[in-house]
């Protein structure tokens, strides 16, 4: 195991993005610890995939700056993305090639050694063994999730994002999911920041919550700081007290609130 | 853990491996899908063979076509490398698209230049592909034999792949920015240069406003170096040399549009969200 140094993994300050008219975020400062499981939570047009997209070097932000790795991702994004992953139902991998070929392009451009021997252990621990040589293309939602995980941590990334990683999947594939992200990051001390909107998800996974709203962290905290702090019995109470109160009240700010 | 090793390659700043990886990636598509390969050799054939019926009927009506049967093949095996070199580069990025892989590809440490080179190198490939079938099938069919032209097949081959090359990128770039709507000027882009290229007719039967224009482009110097050859058995060294200063200026150009619109689509957020 690498020594963890305490330093944050991910430093986000001041972070804006206009889109035109459209501030899909703004202002936003929050920073996510090694070791930890960070959640950005909120509604459609929240600016979660916004910031997902920032962080990853994506997109590119009006203002603000972001580092990761203690690098500055905006100017030197390659000197980290080796250490970084990803994954999304809202991208996806060339449909005609084996989940094997895909493995392996990306395999090559993560630049790793040793591809048939990592292809190998990563298929029987994420059990997409059986249909490592069928195209990608045919494969059920529960299948596909499995090897986008499995494209998402070929690099075995000390910071791993994700996008809604159990969305459209039945509640069974979804658990099994959740539950190997779990051991996964006890096994490699690596961190995770995702995206949901599944509050049951967030609650099992995370240990820091960052809720948005309009572009905004309206609120931020560990699962049982927010839900004590709203007087409610569960997250998903908490997000729709949020989600309900009148703009201009979720609009404060708490970017300046400390970890 | 990664080692250290991965790291370091994943922090280079041009690297083969990663060039490769996109080849592979399209060879794989290649390799399993037999359709695609046929219809790659199928277009270049069958304008090499409906060009050639029609020259071996003239020939018994017109002295100068009799001269002409190797010219007018030679014209359409030639620009099928400028057509299949354009759509060679941008086919190959469209997939990416219609895939819905480009989000991926770019939070790997593919750099955008990185996959450019892949894009001319797979065009090189499907090029190739494309027109060794139809360069063969001439011989028998109309005894004409494309290689009869020399050393200077593989300058205007040279050049006219990397012409093909500048608009696919300009193609690519503006798919990148205006999504899949764009899709068309994979054709229509190639199409515009082709009544101007002097593919079937020396230029000077173009208006004379027009001629300028045909004279900025390589392949009208190709064209025209194509029937100094067959004609005069005279290889136009200044035709050549005009053609790589062209070729080479609109290649850069054409680079740095694209580099141009990958950063616009960073700032506008258009790489995550491009998909059928």
């Amino acid at each position: 195991m690498t020594k963890v140094s305490a330093s944050p993994v991910v430093i986000v300050d001041n972070l804006t993005k206009h889109f035109g008219e459209v501030r899909a975020v703004e202002r936003i400062s929050f920073e996510v610890l090694p070791l930890s499981t960070t959640a950005l939570v909120g509604g459609n047009g929240a600016g979660k995939t916004t910031t997902l997209s920032i962080l990853l070097g994506l997109l590119l932000p009006t203002s603000g700056t972001v580092t990761v790795f203690g690098e500055n991702i905006l100017r030197h994004r390659h000197r980290v993305l080796g250490r970084m992953n990803f994954s999304s139902p809202y991208v996806d991998l060339p449909r005609r090639l084996s989940v094997a070929e895909n493995l392996t392009v990306y395999a090559h451009l993560y630049g790793l050694d040793r591809i048939p021997e990592r292809l190998r252990a990563l298929a029987r621990d994420l059990e997409i063994t059986a249909f490592l040589n069928r195209p990608t293309g045919e494969l059920s939602a529960g299948q596909k999730t499995r090897v986008a995980l499995a494209k998402a941590l070929l690099n075995e990334p000390r910071l791993l994002l994700l996008d809604e990683p159990t969305a459209s999947l039945d509640p069974d594939t979804g658990d099994w999911v959740r539950a190997y992200l779990e051991s996964w990051r006890r096994r490699t001390g690596a961190t995770i920041i995702l995206a949901s909107h599944n509050m049951a998800e967030v609650e099992r996974l995370c240990d820091h919550i960052l809720i948005m709203r309009d572009g905004r962290i309206v609120e931020r905290g560990t699962p049982a700081e927010l839900i004590g702090r709203h007087g409610k019995s569960n997250l998903e109470d908490v997000f729709l007290s949020i989600a309900r109160e009148p703009s201009g009240v979720a609009g404060k700010d708490f970017s300046a609130v400390a970890q | 853990m990664s080692d250290a090793s991965d790291i370091i390659a994943a922090r280079e700043v041009f690297s083969w491996r990663r060039v490769a990886a996109l080849l592979l990636r399209h060879l794989y598509v290649l390799r399993r899908s037999w359709p695609r390969l046929l219809e790659l050799a199928y277009w270049p054939t069958m304008q090499m063979m409906l060009w050639g019926f029609i020259t071996t009927f003239f020939l018994e009506h017109s002295t100068w076509v009799a001269q002409a049967a190797a010219v007018l093949i030679s014209a359409v095996l030639l620009w099928d490398v400028l057509f299949r070199s354009n759509l060679g580069v941008a086919l190959s990025f469209i997939e990416e698209i219609w895939s819905r892989n480009l989000g991926q590809l770019f939070v790997s440490p593919l750099r955008p230049y990185e996959l450019v080179s892949s894009l001319l190198i797979m065009s090189f490939i499907r090029t190739i592909i494309s027109v060794t079938p139809a360069a063969f099938l001439a011989l028998p069919f109309f005894d004409v034999w494309v290689f009869q032209l020399g050393p200077p097949l593989i300058a205007f081959f040279a050049n006219l792949l990397i012409m093909g090359w500048s608009v696919g990128l300009v193609v690519s770039a503006l798919v990148l920015r205006y999504g899949l709507g764009a899709e068309s000027l994979c054709w229509l882009g190639i199409f515009l240069v082709g009544p101007i290229s002097g593919i079937y007719y020396p230029i000077a039967t173009l208006p004379g406003w027009l001629q300028p224009v045909a004279w900025a482009l390589p392949s009208a110097y190709v064209f025209e170096g194509m029937r100094g050859v067959l004609f005069e058995q005279v290889f136009r060294v200044d035709f050549f040399a005009a053609a790589v200063a062209l070729n080479v200026i609109y290649l850069a150009l054409s680079c740095a549009f694209f580099l141009f619109m990958f950063h616009t689509a960073r700032k506008k957020g258009l790489l995550l969200q491009q998909g059928e």
